[in-house]
């Protein structure tokens, strides 16, 4: 394996959006069962969880995105 | 032709010193459709709804009713802060759904023999959704301002009543610009993947694959809209009352 700069270039684009979409994919799953279960136990209060999930999962999801972002300037900028 | 991925919205031509940009055409693009759908509906406002004044009152309802469920049951604040958080969401949507046109990243302009795209999509552009994010965060704050007062506002930041408060004050300040940030990039991020996943997939198998992620742009350009415009409603809701989010659950556990 030649370990020239495009290498390793491609190698930190790749590791850097799989690693930091661990997270996030695992707490937006986290969130959803969550919100699954007290929607069961509450229906009444559906609407009230389902706004608080959706909140909680789009700020997960930009933690996501910033990893993202990372990983398109080590490929195009940097 | 090969395949031609920018960071960069590339500067198409140039109005003095200022370069105008693709995604800045087709952002002005939006804008103008916006525009003639705006007059279009006033021309036809009647006290006997036509087809058209029906879908927007729809429409309007339902945004209204969404900002509802978000300020409180509050009609006359949704009322009031309607038009920044509606408009945020048309112009994104807007921009979104026009990006994905054909057209947009195939028609090519050559100039001084480097070829750009002559459209792209305006929320794949940095500059789009960090002035979006800003022109948000500010409103935030005008209207914490307009309904609490000055004092009020600045008292959710600059909190005295000892050292753990100070604390929450000073995260308070870092939580404003860390808003203006995830909103600009969590927009950026989506639209810019999106357009990247579509590029390569035309590049790769041209016939057939692209339709469902088209589908799923499509589906992202909406919920991406939604989800700035439902954030900016929560951010107003939370400057409006004037306290951060810790104490909103503390109130709650204490009822």
């Amino acid at each position: 394996m030649l370990l020239d700069a495009e290498s390793v270039r491609l190698l930190a684009t790749s590791l850097a959006i799989a690693f930091g979409a661990l997270g996030p994919a695992l707490a937006i799953g986290w969130i959803g069962s969550k919100a699954a279960d007290a929607i069961g136990r509450n229906p009444e209060a559906a609407s009230k969880i389902q706004t608080m999930a959706i909140l909680a999962i789009v700020f997960a999801e930009a933690v996501a995105i910033y990893a993202l972002v990372v990983a398109l300037i080590v490929k195009f900028v940097a | 032709m090969g395949l031609a991925i920018s960071l960069r919205a590339e500067p198409i031509f140039s109005i003095g010193s200022f370069p105008v940009t693709n995604s800045l055409l087709l952002s002005v693009l939006a804008f103008l459709v916006l525009a003639a759908f705006a007059f279009a509906v006033r021309r036809r406002l009647a006290m006997v709804p036509g087809m058209v004044q029906n879908v927007a009152e729809l429409v309007i309802e339902g945004a209204l009713g969404i900002m509802d469920s978000v300020l409180n049951g509050d009609r006359r604040a949704s009322e009031k802060y309607l038009p920044l958080v509606f408009t945020i969401f048309l112009f994104i949507i807007c921009s979104n759904w026009l990006g994905l046109l054909p057209g947009v990243g195939s028609l090519i302009v050559t100039q001084n023999g480097m070829v750009t795209p002559l459209l792209r999509s305006p929320a794949s552009d940095l500059n789009f959704t960090l002035a979006l994010a800003l022109i948000a965060v500010t409103f935030v704050n005008i209207f914490g301002t307009a309904a609490i007062g000055l004092k009020g506002r600045l008292s959710v930041f600059f909190n005295f009543h000892g050292p753990i408060d100070f604390f929450v004050g000073i995260l308070e300040i870092i939580s404003e610009f860390a808003k203006i940030i995830s909103f600009s990039f969590r927009l950026f991020g989506n639209v810019f993947a999106g357009e990247v996943l579509l590029a390569i997939l035309a590049y790769l198998v041209p016939y057939v694959i692209p339709v469902p992620f088209l589908f799923l742009e499509l589906f992202v350009g909406f919920i991406q809209a939604l989800i700035f415009a439902m954030l900016t409603t929560v951010f107003i809701g939370m400057s409006i009352v004037g306290h951060g989010a810790g104490e909103e659950g503390a109130h709650a556990n204490a009822h």
